[in-house]
């Protein structure tokens, strides 16, 4: 198929930004959304131009790394993918497709379609964890059982994989799914109980801090999770802040 | 310099223990003057920065990625072994010591996979403490499942998702030190060189990858964590960005490079799909214990099956050739790696491969639908359960176990595996070989370190599955955590590593030096150009099967290919700013080096061995046949160009395991 990319450059974080167009063609509708980029790039260095830079890694959805504003959607516009699995069979020969960065206060741009998501790192820093060294001398992993279902809740909310789409998505730039997903693996296992407290008004506290918005229940964030994180778990961290706080 | 590999004195069992009795410490208030470098943040690099950070060391972390939480352990799907024995089937130390080392092809040391198979218990430990959510049973109490090459059950498992899982325990603990500032975390940060003073490894040369600057960072010690070098074939299911450029670095500074030649290719992938793939997804091993791998038995049916007038559901039980039951039926679907994968080759290659480029076997889940239907209809009462809802009650079941997987596979490929068979084929998916280390695992550097996939140390010829994580947060929790201790011992009083030396600006010059001439080359051809025409060589010549005409072709082409490619690259921009073409040339740069190197290594390795196969030594029945006199761990020392190498060997004695044939019927 033949195709016109609308693509968001920018130098640098201090530089202006602007929308450039671009044709490919001959696009496979087998290839991957990201192959498709590869493509253009190919086209674009073949002609003594800078490639159009952007995050990728995995490649098969796990990473977190890539990060696509494709049509007004976080990684587009299919559902539970990433943009590296999102495959050009979603879209039609002759489409134009917009392809911008993830954007949010809280997240500068880097370069292109690179940016910054430290902030998420820092949201971790401020409690993601369970104070616990390594010692070889840690109790049997079996000496607490965990109900089935607290530990499948937990594993839904720990496949989190830390893409900001949730925040891409919102109008609010709300970071509240992936730090209600972090709060909420630990909050549902025993392990995690006792530094629950600090552990949800800490990390609330660095979201705030990092700029991310309040959420107002809209639950766009939900729809375009490519890991399906439910919108229950900013309802626990609301409650295990309010445990907290009383 | 002679090759030691300081394996301790005693009995293989006490080897470990009596060690950690004897070694030299260092004391809590010291380690603060002690800094250690860690390049790599996955299972390995992760675990061991955490470690050293609660010891008290300061730990300066590097990772390309834009966070420690993105590295490719992420990506690993089925699970990880333990010998914890919680199934009562049998399992011990031993027995998962006797997997590993048969699984390898008795091409690894004993002593180092004892203690592998010793600390396993303790991974599944740390790892629940910290908040592992792994997958449990109604009772609450840890679940399991069987991996290829073993009889018992002993994998533990996050769905399928269980790296992700272990690396985001990893990158929690990191967090914590990173809190207390015992771990300085430089994201988007790539290793271009080690910093030798004095014969030690005391920094690196590092290049931000945002602002393009390079930087020079001191330590007492530099531990490579940098992964595994399957993109030397470009298609793998390795991420885009994984490289071997920190363990290249250190190999031309003085580390010798071990068995490059043994590379895993998985048995399980999604086939290729056209000439643009950019790299390969797997299915994992652990969907092996619920499905069945058959091609058609007849051509007839496989020429109607591509021409689209037969689906492969209708084809009759009897129509199916469920060839590795057929040829392995003690352990049937759950041979290891390398005999699954060499098996789907051999049925392709004889013209039963069922997609369009005929390299595609079938992994069919028909038969477990049946069998967990039947007996949740059991479970629940349903009496006289039609076939529908058998088929759908299974379906639930095998949607709980692998639905993450399921869903991947839909997306790439675009068909539903629940209603139709999964297509799969081999592809690249590890590298045993790597950078040789001593038990300590320390390299030929003094002070310089190589841990997870970056070493060569506990898999020998071919990995086992779910044994790649434990290997990982083994070395990263539990072992150079001790082992280093004994070095830095010596460094309590050696002060602050001054970065303004003549080697530091000696290894700062020669980087950008290099730099330097991709961005001013302006050549023909595009960085991807070269890895692709690298990897076609390395998977038509050293992939599967390997003979020794095509080995010593290869050798030439790459030669050429280095030399075409030094003088007519083409890096786009500038070396001040973000610049992904600038990254990837240099770490091409280092593939055409080491992929002449893995070819001279099969050449040498006149045997098979593992996921070396050589079509000079196969039994009548195709199966690799192993020589003693090729018993040995080839080092190979750095002289310039890669033909120039030298090779030394180390010997591997088998006290405690008897050398067998090894079989899977």
């Amino acid at each position: 198929m033949n195709l016109t990319l609308k693509i968001w450059r920018q130098k640098d974080a201090n530089s202006k930004g602007q929308m450039t167009d671009y044709k490919v063609s001959e696009i496979s509708e087998h290839m991957s959304f990201l192959e498709m980029m590869d493509v253009l790039n190919e086209q674009i260095i073949n002609k003594g131009d800078e490639p159009v830079a952007f995050d990728h890694d995995c490649r098969e959805g796990i990473c977190g790394m890539c990060s696509m504003y494709i049509n007004g959607e976080a990684h587009g516009p299919d559902r539970g993918v990433t943009t590296c699995q999102l495959h050009m069979r979603m879209f039609k020969d002759g489409d134009t497709i917009t392809i911008e960065p993830w954007r949010a206060a809280a997240f500068p741009v880097v370069k292109d379609l690179v940016v910054d998501r430290s902030a998420f790192d820092r949201i971790q820093h401020a409690g993601g964890y369970i104070s616990v060294n390594t010692s070889g001398n840690t109790q049997d992993a079996n000496s607490i059982p965990i109900a089935k279902e607290a530990a499948d809740t937990a594993m839904d909310a720990a496949t989190c994989i830390g893409c900001g789409a949730c925040v891409a998505t919102c109008k609010n730039s709300s970071a509240m799914l992936f730090v209600g997903a972090k709060v909420s693996q630990y909050a549902l296992l025993p392990q995690g109980q006792v530094e629950a407290a600090d552990r949800v008004q800490n990390m609330v506290a660095q979201m705030d801090l990092e700029g991310f918005g309040n959420c107002t229940n809209t639950g766009a964030c939900e729809v375009e999770c490519p890991k399906g994180i439910s919108l229950d778990n900013i309802a626990r961290m609301n409650r295990e802040l309010m445990k907290a706080s009383v | 310099m002679a090759l030691d590999s300081k394996v301790p004195q005693g009995p293989l069992k006490d080897k470990w223990t009596d060690y950690k009795n004897k070694i030299n410490l260092v004391n809590p208030a010291n380690k603060r003057h002690i800094d250690v470098i860690v390049v790599g943040t996955g299972l390995a690099g992760g675990s061991a920065s955490a470690t050293l950070a609660e010891l008290g060391y300061n730990v300066k972390a590097f990772a390309y990625q834009d966070s420690p939480r993105r590295a490719h352990s992420i990506a690993a799907q089925g699970g990880i072994n333990a010998a914890k024995n919680y199934q009562g089937d049998g399992d011990s130390t031993y027995r998962l010591f006797y997997d590993t080392v048969k699984g390898g092809d008795y091409r690894s040391r004993e002593a180092n996979v004892y203690r592998l198979a010793e600390v396993s218990a303790n991974i599944i430990d740390q790892c629940v403490a910290q908040g592992v959510p792994f997958a449990r049973d109604y009772g609450g109490l840890l679940d399991n499942r069987s991996f290829g090459g073993v009889l018992v059950s002993r994998t533990f498992y996050a769905k399928g998702q269980t790296g992700q899982q272990l690396l985001l325990g990893a990158y929690s603990a990191m967090n914590r030190q990173i809190a207390r500032g015992k771990i300085e975390m430089f994201n988007r940060h790539e290793m271009l060189d080690v910093v030798v003073v004095d014969g030690k490894a005391r920094g690196i040369i590092a290049r931000n990858l945002v602002t393009g600057e390079i930087e020079r960072h001191s330590a007492h010690a530099v531990v490579i964590a940098s992964g595994g070098y399957g993109n030397v074939y470009f298609l793998s299911t390795n991420a885009m960005g994984s490289n071997v450029t920190a363990g290249w670095k250190v190999h031309k500074k003085g580390a010798y490079f071990a068995n490059p030649c043994y590379t895993q290719i998985h048995p399980t992938c999604i086939p290729r799909s056209g000439d643009y793939q950019s790299k390969l997804t797997l299915m994992s091993e652990s969907l092996r214990n619920d499905g069945r791998i058959w091609v058609p038995k007849h051509l007839k049916d496989v020429e109607a099956i591509k021409a689209g007038t037969l689906k492969p559901t209708q084809l009759k039980e009897e129509d199916r050739d469920y060839y590795l039951e057929r040829r392995y039926p003690a352990f049937g679907n759950l041979v290891p790696r390398d005999v699954a994968s060499r098996a789907a080759k051999e049925r392709c290659d004889a013209g039963y491969g069922v997609n369009a480029t005929g390299e595609a076997v079938y992994l069919d889940f028909a038969a477990s639908f049946v069998r967990y239907g039947t007996e949740q209809a059991k479970i629940q009462g349903i009496k006289n359960p039609s076939e529908a809802k058998i088929k759908e009650l299974g379906q639930e079941i095998v949607r709980a176990k692998y639905g993450n997987l399921f869903q991947m596979y839909e997306k790439i490929v675009d068909e539903n595996p629940y209603e139709t068979p999964m297509m799969i084929y081999p592809a690249v998916h590890y590298t045993m070989g790597g950078v040789w280390v001593d038990y300590n695992l320390m390299t030929t550097i003094p002070g310089c370190y190589a841990i997870g996939e970056a070493n060569f140390s506990d898999h020998g010829a071919n990995r086992l599955g779910a044994s790649a994580l434990m290997q990982g947060l083994a070395d990263g929790y539990f072992v150079l955590p001790y082992t280093i201790g004994d070095y830095l011992a010596d460094d309590i009083r050696t002060g602050k590593i001054s970065t303004e030396t003549p080697e530091f600006e000696a290894a700062e010059n020669e980087v950008k030096e290099r730099i330097n001439f991709f961005v001013n080359n302006k050549g023909s051809h595009s960085v991807d150009y070269y890895h692709k025409k690298l990897g076609k060589i390395m998977w038509d010549k050293c992939g599967m099967s390997r003979n020794a005409e095509g080995l010593k072709s290869a050798i030439e082409e790459i030669s050429a290919l280095r030399k075409d490619f030094w003088e007519n690259v083409n890096v786009p921009g500038t070396d001040k700013e973000y610049n992904e073409q600038l990254a990837k040339a240099g770490r091409v740069a280092d593939f055409l080096e080491l992929g002449e190197l893995f070819a001279k290594d099969a050449l040498v390795r006149e045997e098979s061995a593992g996921g070396h196969f050589r079509e000079e030594h196969q039994t009548p029945e195709g199966e690799a046949k192993r020589l003693k006199e090729f018993q040995f761990v080839s080092a190979w020392e750095y002289k310039g160009e890669p033909k120039d190498a030298v090779l030394h060997k180390e010997d591997l004695a088998y006290e405690n395991i008897e050398v067998k044939e090894r079989s899977y019927k």
